[in-house]
């Protein structure tokens, strides 16, 4: 349920840039982003901000990956030790 | 004994298949039904936007590749050969180059037909300059199919074999199908450009050489469990 | 033990990223690009951390082909994993940074669509290894060093496609780093190989606690038998 819901979440978010706004005709030279008219500059902050909540999400999302596996592991581990014990000779 | 081994495994898929001829035929008339679509989805006013013919002609080849890899093996799935194959006392790597050489001949058959069809519905000329064209086409189909037959080969005792087979080929055979279209492109060109063709030409011989070597490298390795 | 050094070690890099952040934060924004270039301090570290990963997989997966050790798998698949995270946050800050530094969210350059190639041949790695069945290990090796082998074919196809047609938007030349931009790039570098490395030595170990269930399971059912 939760390995669903994280890969949902995980296509809607991989998906979304490519259905961006188509890009505007190109321009020949490089212009820094002062020249140009404040009627074409997007405000940076949410970009800025959204690309490092990404990265949090990503790493910490893999972290508790790695954390839940773990668990899952250590789980079965403990469940053979005891039915290796209880059917010991 | 290698090329003998190679040759009897192309003998025998050849002498299999001209029985009933149902891969070619139907790898075919896939191909060619790849290309109407593509026909119909381009075609605007009555012409294919510039530059489209080459395009088509390679995206069919490599989708009728990647079907025809995976019946060749499905049928040596379904018959076991593969496994009585692997018993003989032949070595390993030729039987790579069998299966290779056997692909490589259907995907030529099928070009055959595929080609003057590309060229006939969309104005193309192909045959302005046939030598590096054929050349083209023979460098970018052994290369899709040096990866292909390794992949395939690997895949055939996998359930999800039918999807994996694209998912793990079309990236790493990305280089082909620059290089062909790009190439095939510059000779269709008004003047055209065969340095350009030659030089994509070369870069698609370097990647034969490379995949092939390290297909019989790790071919063995990987038909045993 | 290394259950109980995981978290310590999550805490001690956590502490570097804040501290490489603080950096990034007192440098004044890059003059030509304005505050989102802020982004690139992520960026760049994230790319080489997917090319550390790559490479690790690419070597762990050459390495358990040719001796079949299972560190060597171990080892591949905890690159291939580290390499697709990475690589997620690099395709996806990149074109947050792009759209405002110049206006697209994609160019199809050759190092872009290399590195995106790359992701998606590992992407690959990682769903052979989930659904390919028994014995996938082998087939994932495959793509990983089939994968590897690829990368300088797709890097200079792609460079000569793109340099023959010109680019219709312009890539400038990434900035010349001026001298305070340094510290804060190598602060953020830093903490991203020590974060490489916590989660590389934690998917280790869980590697190596998959591998004891898997020995004990068998033993239990050796003597049950």
């Amino acid at each position: 349920m939760i390995k669903r819901l994280a890969t949902f979440v995980w296509t809607i978010v991989l998906v979304t840039p490519l259905f961006a706004l188509q890009p505007p005709p190109g321009q020949t030279e490089f212009r820094p982003m002062t020249e140009v008219p404040p009627s074409e500059q997007l405000p940076a902050a949410p970009l800025v901000i959204t690309a490092y909540a990404f990265f949090l999400v990503a790493v910490l999302f893999y972290v508790w990956t790695i954390w839940r596996r773990l668990n899952k592991v250590e789980a079965d581990i403990r469940a053979l030790e005891r039915t290796a014990k209880r059917t010991a000779p | 004994m290698f090329f003998r081994v190679a040759f009897l495994v192309l003998r025998k898929d050849f002498a299999i298949e001209i029985k009933s001829r149902e891969i070619l035929y139907t790898t075919l008339l896939f191909a060619v039904s790849c290309v109407l679509v593509f026909a119909f989805a381009l075609v605007k006013e009555g012409e294919a936007p510039p530059d489209a013919a080459p395009a088509i002609l390679w995206i069919a080849i490599m989708f009728a590749g990647t079907l025809a890899l995976g019946r060749t093996f499905e049928r040596e799935r379904y018959g076991e050969t593969l496994r009585a194959l692997l018993l003989a006392p032949a070595p390993r790597p030729a039987l790579y180059v069998g299966k290779l050489l056997g692909i490589v001949l259907l995907l030529g058959v099928a070009e055959l037909v595929l080609v003057p069809l590309v060229a006939f519905f969309f104005l193309a000329p192909f045959f302005a300059k046939p030598l590096l064209m054929t050349l083209l086409l023979a460098a970018g189909t052994i290369g899709f199919a040096a990866v292909g037959t390794l992949f395939a080969a690997m895949l055939m005792r996998v359930r999800t074999r039918d999807v994996l087979l694209p998912i793990l080929l079309y990236p790493i055979t990305v280089p082909v199908i620059i290089g062909g279209v790009r190439g095939t492109a510059a000779l269709l060109a008004s003047p055209a450009d065969e340095a350009m063709a030659t030089m994509w030409l070369a870069i698609l011989a370097a990647f034969d050489v490379v995949f092939i070597t390290l297909s019989l490298w790790t071919f063995e390795v990987l038909m045993t469990e | 033990m290394m259950r109980k050094l995981f978290p310590v070690l999550l805490a001690i890099n956590a502490v570097l990223f804040v501290a490489a952040l603080i950096f990034i934060n007192r440098v004044p924004p890059e003059s030509s690009m304005g505050l989102v270039q802020k982004i690139f301090y992520f960026h760049v570290p994230s790319w080489i951390a997917m090319y550390l990963g790559i490479a690790i997989c690419g070597v762990g997966s050459i390495w358990y082909l040719a001796t079949g050790r299972p560190q060597a798998d171990r080892a591949a698949v905890a690159g291939g994993e580290l390499a697709v995270l990475f690589g997620l946050v690099g395709l996806v800050t990149g074109p947050l940074w792009a759209r405002k530094a110049w206006g697209v969210w994609w160019q199809w350059d050759a190092r872009l669509t290399t590195a995106l190639l790359l992701w998606l041949t590992f992407v690959a790695y990682l769903t052979v290894r989930k659904y390919g069945g028994p014995g996938s290990e082998k087939l994932a090796a495959a793509v990983g060093l089939f994968g590897t082998a690829v990368a300088p074919f797709v890097y200079f196809s792609v460079n000569i496609w793109r340099t023959v047609h010109p680019l219709t938007t312009v890539m400038p030349e990434l900035p010349n780093s001026a001298p305070e931009m340094v510290p804060p790039m190598l602060a953020s570098i830093f903490s991203f190989l020590v974060l490489f490395v916590v989660l590389l030595m934690a998917r280790l170990e869980l590697g190596r606690r998959q591998a004891d269930v898997d020995e004990l399971y068998l033993a239990y059912e050796d003597r049950t038998a």
